[in-house]
């Protein structure tokens, strides 16, 4: 399989956070083929190891495999009435087609109120969360057999090509990071590398970064890298804070950022001439990079960003070659790691 | 501990995730003092004071070494550079100051269009951090971004300085501005009892990233693993006039400050204790926190594995998080006062805790 293929076979599978089990299937098997030992950790997430030649070192890598979704709140006559996991901007909503996982898996689709029945005032405003409902196409009497309280709801969104190599899909954030790992795992087929790579899918992210919390306990690796997806920048974004699409993968600086670790990718991208793209993230950057820093008695760790169009929308859009790319930068820097980083991790202290 | 050395601690420039210098000023300092000097790989600066032997107690006293400041995100075409805060700063106490990019120290202004061309009305608004931006005389974006690279630091431009009436010599007495007081003053109290032995195994630990989520603490408490744990802050001081003065948070000049609950922690209450009866048979003045505002190193810490009893104990300072900060020096002596009573009179039977998996 493709790193194309594989993305969008993950991102058109399902994996709202807490409920990954469908897409950590399709992980599992693929990263298999590159790995030589796979894990489920407790709560889910995927560990692909791949030893290296020296091995004692790890380095985890972390993208997070869990999506947004909408959950049932209650059954209201013939309608659902929802919540949602993780953040929506309610205004994408109406209209919007949806899977609703009960009994069994039906289409639906989210409606609301004709415009045409609605005053010039109402139509004015946004329709508020719970003035919209979800249509499955059951009667008032049918409903309880397929749909109870809890079931979730995935948007109903398939993965399109767009022109220039760039694609749109739901759930590129953040299955385009696990692509990229995917990537990286495939370049390293043909690399030497010391340290042992444990690709970790992590789950839980979108409601606030718990698979790579127990996930970097678990492995307790000496460096990591997460790898999620950024702001690309839009007509209606704004220059500053954002990045641009098929420039290269975004190499994240500031307080949740080894300096060892930036320094190390930004030497490795400027080696290879894979073109990167500098993110300055004053504090909380909001990633599995977040909850991995203060794991244990700390891990020095990375943060790359795909840029990435249209986020928590059903058209998450972004160029392949920035997932190619990063994946490919996270391999050699990957393969040049030695016992000399462990030495830059602790900042020295001057000695008189 | 001289004075000046609270002067080079405030001058030092270290926000979060750049406290490189702080760091190494305090090292230098410590070094031959204390029993062992590390760095671990967040950057904190864990200095090791080794016990009598007559506590089996494990103690950690942290005080963090970053400041707020802020973070180049960008440059106009015309060389003006944009930038977001690193850590909680009102942009209003941002228009108009100077600010110092980089290691390399090179001099900004953050610039404001003149009274004269501002309307009435605008001069009600409070100016956003996404409108403000730093100068330095570059001509374009180039030369901007040459000099201060998207991710680079810059720091408040705030010389120390000595407020009148202020005496210097044993008991240094009056007050002192200068930035970044939250924390410096705590580094220069950790700094200043570390000069001594204590009956039980000391660990002073200068954390890192407080402003941004109390970072360094927290791998720093998992790595020692502490039986108990002291806070040390500059922390908030409201006491300006006011007409409902209901929230003076704590006043300058009456005290070092405990903490018996904040945002981040419920102090433990026997540590509470132990503060306010040493304070009471030593003749130390001291005031208790207001409750429920800020939070510490110790909100991390307290939580680290299964719990560390842990309180926090500040300094009383002036406009924390802004380019200037003011406090009384006798404050901060009393506070050292206090802190190396209270160590002294620790019980050496503290629950201790079984040593097991000591090992992670």
């Amino acid at each position: 399989m493709t790193t194309a293929e594989f993305l969008k076979a993950i991102t058109e599978s399902t994996g709202v956070s807490g409920y990954e089990k469908l897409v950590r299937g399709i992980v599992q098997e693929q990263f298999s083929a590159y790995c030589d030992e796979i894990r489920v950790d407790p709560m889910g997430s995927v560990w692909g190891i791949k030893r290296g030649t020296v091995g004692g070192r790890r380095i985890m890598l972390a993208g997070h495999m869990d999506e947004i979704g909408l959950i049932v709140k209650k059954i209201d006559r013939h309608v659902i009435r929802f919540t949602s996991v993780g953040g929506f901007d309610d205004r994408i909503l109406p209209g919007q087609p949806v899977w609703v996982h009960g009994k069994t898996t039906m289409p639906g689709v989210i409606g609301m109120r004709p415009p045409h029945l609605m005053t010039e005032e109402e139509r004015g405003k946004v329709i508020a969360r719970d003035d919209l409902f979800i249509d499955v196409g059951l009667t008032e009497e049918q409903m309880a057999d397929h749909v109870r309280v809890g079931d979730l709801i995935t948007l109903r969104r398939g993965y399109v090509e767009l022109k220039n190599g760039l694609a749109a899909s739901k759930a590129m954030d953040d299955r385009a990071g696990v692509a990229s790992i995917f990537e990286c795992l495939q370049s390293l087929q043909g690399l030497h590398h010391q340290w042992d790579v444990y690709a970790v899918a992590t789950v839980q992210e979108e409601t606030g970064l718990r698979g790579a919390m127990t996930s970097a306990h678990g492995v307790q690796p000496d460096a990591a890298i997460a790898i999620d997806v950024t702001f690309a920048r839009t007509p209606d974004t704004p220059e500053i804070g954002t990045v641009e699409t098929d420039k290269g993968p975004g190499i994240a600086r500031g307080p949740n950022i080894h300096p060892a670790i930036f320094e190390g990718l930004v030497e490795t991208a400027k080696k290879l001439e894979i073109p990167y793209q500098t993110e300055a993230i004053p504090g909380r950057s909001g990633t599995d990079a977040w909850a991995i820093q203060v794991s244990r008695q700390g891990v020095p760790t990375g943060l790359l960003g795909l840029p990435l169009r249209y986020m928590h929308t059903p058209s998450e859009t972004l160029a392949l070659r920035d997932v190619e790319r990063c994946g490919r930068l996270m391999a050699h820097f990957i393969a040049g790691l030695d016992e000399s980083i462990i030495g830059r991790f602790r900042p020295s202290l001057p000695q008189e | 501990m001289e004075i000046s050395f609270l002067q080079e601690l405030s001058e030092a420039r270290g926000p979060s995730g750049f406290e490189g210098e702080v760091r190494d000023l305090l090292a230098r300092r410590l070094r031959g003092t204390v029993d062992d000097l590390s760095a671990d790989t967040i950057g904190n600066l864990i200095a090791f004071r080794k016990g009598s032997g007559a506590s089996p107690l494990r103690v950690m006293v942290s005080a963090h070494m970053d400041e707020v400041g802020l973070m180049i995100v960008g440059a106009e075409s015309s060389g003006f550079l944009r930038f977001r805060a690193i850590g909680g700063i009102d942009p209003r106490v941002l228009v108009a100051k100077r600010v110092l990019v980089g290691k390399d120290r090179i001099p900004g202004i953050l610039g404001v269009k003149p009274v004269h061309l501002t309307e009435a009305s605008e001069r009600r608004n409070v100016i956003k951090i996404e409108q403000l931006y730093i100068d330095m005389g570059a001509k374009n974006k180039e030369e901007a971004l040459a000099a201060a690279p998207v991710g680079e630091f810059a720091t408040f431009d705030t010389p120390f300085s000595y407020l009148e009436g202020h005496e210097l010599g044993d008991h240094p007495h009056g007050r002192v501005a200068g930035k970044a007081f939250d924390d410096r003053v705590g580094c220069f109290v950790l700094a200043s009892i570390l000069d001594q032995e204590y009956p039980f195994d000391l660990y002073g630990v200068f954390t890192v990233q407080e402003e941004v989520g109390l970072r360094g603490a927290q791998v720093a408490a998992h790595a020692v693993f502490p039986d108990l744990a002291f806070a040390l802050e500059g922390t908030v001081c409201d006491d300006s006039p006011k007409e409902d003065d209901l929230s003076p948070t704590t006043a300058l000049g009456r005290g070092p400050a405990i903490t018996i609950a904040d945002a981040s922690v419920i102090s433990d209450r026997r540590l509470v204790d132990l503060l306010i009866d040493t304070a009471v048979a030593e003749g130390i003045p001291y005031q208790i926190k207001q409750p429920n505002i800020g939070g510490t190193d110790a909100g991390a810490i307290h939580l680290s594995r299964e719990g560390v009893p842990s309180v926090a104990l500040a300094v009383p300072s002036r406009y924390i998080h802004s380019p200037e900060s003011v406090l009384d020096l006798t404050d901060l002596e009393n506070t050292i006062k206090l802190l190396r009573a209270a160590l002294g009179r620790l019980p050496s039977t503290w629950n201790t805790r079984q040593d097991q998996g000591r090992n992670q």
